[in-house]
């Protein structure tokens, strides 16, 4: 999947309240929870996220509740990937589960300012800033969490493994 | 290249060969948990993936613990979609009513998890069971939904913290002390994303008992597991929850390391987890006087005979300051029949303490010890943040259980040396 949109910067430790505040968890539906996506960080900043935008962040992203309403908030709010330095744990495979590709890349996170146009491959893991022609490249996604990408996420992985 | 704990046991179930730290790996696991509040989500997205059945009716554990006796109708209406999900799929490890005890004292009390396997569970506690030398770490609701159906899982291979304690310990100093201090020096995220693995003659001189209770809290550093070698005191504590064909583990000499963190536990003071985070962590003569309004001795971190053992010791004789609720809540049945076969529960009703039933209860702030606003509590479990135990506006301070102990009787936090 090749996947074009301008990026959005937030900073380190940015934990799953920031993302998506715990009043909000009345629902599990997509669109509802993406309306309300970074709610935590700043009232209003998911208003500048259009279809296909990226968000960059720094170290630890995600951080704190294993709620799953946080990445499936990111991708209501259009946000097909996350890029950043780092990701907590238990977020980075709550991420893959829901279908919200994540790729981590270390320092290189400072080859991408806010604003810039950039331009990700998920399948090789090739990441280039149109804006300043830098690129940086991160391990690819390994073949089955490719897989489970591909599917949809978790739930519709397992069901197909299933029959 | 030797391999660590974690990438020993993470082998031992793929065909993969794991390289290093970073790998992505697919393995099969050996036991899949969840509890009241998350096997209902779990349930939920095992039955979206149009599953039918669980991959082995063993190797599934449905423990109902935090919320029961079930304390209102919502979680009794929670209780029920897991009971009614356990009857349908036929598990054998369901534990409820009489049997129920806290789960991660119950799983190994009743040889259930072991050296060597995988344990994944809805709950991020689950990391207890590296104590044994299992890889055992929490994830989220879909992901155990997914594990019960499939009997599989991904892992990123993490990479390996070694923790290495040394010294003899003084009097009432001890593993919860050891895990304290850990995690103050390394702080909340000091491991993320990686596993601890734990070595050095202290270590080695604590009991499988005190192994757990360090294992339980390196997901308050944010650990994905807490690893301790297989040897023979591990061996003989499985054997005797009934597991055979269990063997001694070691990381290889030459396995790879991302740091190393030496700790000499020889002038160690008690350990005091002030609020709100694990890792704001202080020697006990610094928090001395605080005024106390509730203790609680319990939980997955230090609700074990051992720690029952450590308390009476402390409380024998003594009477519970009248303001101070002094809650004791052995973490299983077991326990709890040995703490009345030994005569600790004697000594816990004479010294004026509230002993209840095998619960998570007010761990989590669930029920049976709720805090009001501007109310302190001293307890043995594991997390302190803002608002854990009740009120947004109360503290708990975390300990071991003799200075839970001995603060419910002074009324205060104190150094049990100093009673
Ligand atoms: S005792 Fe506390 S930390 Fe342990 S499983 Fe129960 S709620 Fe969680």
């Amino acid at each position: 999947m090749i996947v074009k949109g301008t990026a959005h910067q937030v900073g380190d430790h940015i934990d799953t309240d920031a993302i998506i505040p715990a009043r909000f968890l009345v629902t599990t539906d997509s669109s509802e929870l993406g309306a309300n996506c970074m709610e935590g960080l700043e009232a209003g900043w998911g208003k500048r996220l259009k279809k296909n935008d990226i968000i960059v962040a720094g170290e630890n992203f995600g951080c704190g509740s294993s709620r799953e309403h946080a990445p499936i908030s990111i991708l209501g709010a259009g946000v097909p990937v996350v890029v950043a330095k780092s990701f907590a744990r238990i977020f980075y495979r709550n991420g893959f589960n829901m279908g919200l590709v994540l790729l981590e890349v270390g320092d290189d996170i400072e080859k991408i300012n806010d604003t810039d146009q950039i331009e990700v491959d998920t399948v090789s893991g090739e990441i280039r800033n149109i804006t300043t022609g830098a690129v940086i490249t991160c391990a690819a996604v390994p073949s089955f969490m490719q897989e489970i990408l591909d599917a949809g996420g978790l739930v519709e992985y397992a069901k197909k493994k299933l029959v | 290249m030797g391999q660590t704990l974690a990438e020993k046991i993470l082998q031992r179930h793929t065909d993969q060969e794991i390289a290093g730290a970073g790998q992505i790996v697919q393995c099969k696991v050996s036991m899949v948990l969840a509890n009241d509040i998350t096997a209902p989500l779990a349930i939920k997205s095992f039955k979206a993936m149009n599953a039918k059945k669980v991959f082995d009716q063993e190797k599934v554990a449905l423990v109902c613990d935090h919320f029961t006796p079930n304390k209102d109708i919502d979680s009794a209406e929670q209780v029920k979609v897991v009971r009614e999900f356990a009857e349908e799929m036929g598990v054998t490890h369901y534990y409820e009513c009489g049997e129920v005890g806290v789960e991660h004292a119950l799983l190994p009390e009743k040889g259930i998890v072991g050296p060597g396997d995988i344990v994944v569970g809805a709950d991020s506690h689950t990391c207890t069971y590296g104590a044994l030398g299992a890889f055992a770490t929490g994830m989220g609701s879909t992901d155990i939904g997914a594990a019960m159906a499939l009997g599989e899982t991904w892992f990123k291979v993490p990479p390996t913290i070694k923790v290495d304690i040394t010294g003899s310990p003084r009097q009432y100093v001890g593993a919860k002390d050891y895990v304290l201090n850990l995690i103050g020096r390394i702080g909340v995220a000091g491991a993320l994303y990686k596993a601890l693995e734990f070595s050095g003659e202290a270590i080695d001189n604590l009991t499988v008992e005190g192994r757990m209770t360090m294992a339980n809290m390196a997901i308050e550093a944010g650990g994905k597991v807490g690893l301790f070698p297989v040897d023979q005191k591990t061996l003989d504590y499985t054997a005797a929850a009934g597991r055979s064909g269990d063997m001694m583990m070691t990381a290889d000499l030459d396995a790879v390391y991302e740091r190393l963190v030496e700790i000499d536990v020889s002038d160690m003071a008690p350990q005091i987890a002030c609020p709100h985070l694990p890792d704001n962590v202080k020697p006990v003569d610094e928090t001395s006087g605080l005024k106390i309004h509730q203790s609680v001795i319990g939980s997955c971190t230090n609700g074990r005979i051992e720690d029952m053992r450590e308390a009476a010791a402390i409380l024998n004789g003594r009477k519970v300051d009248p303001k101070v609720r002094c809650i004791i809540l052995p973490a299983t049945p077991k326990i709890w029949k040995a703490c009345m076969k030994e005569g600790l529960m004697e000594i816990f009703m004479d010294a004026g303490c509230i002993v209840g039933p095998p619960t998570c209860g007010p761990c989590l702030g669930g029920h049976m010890g709720i805090l009001a606003g501007g109310e302190r509590s001293i307890a043995t479990t594991n997390r302190n943040f803002k608002g854990r135990m009740g009120s947004l506006q109360s503290e708990v301070f975390l300990s071991n259980p003799s200075v839970a102990a001995a603060s419910a009787i002074a009324g205060e936090i104190i150094n049990p040396a100093k009673l």
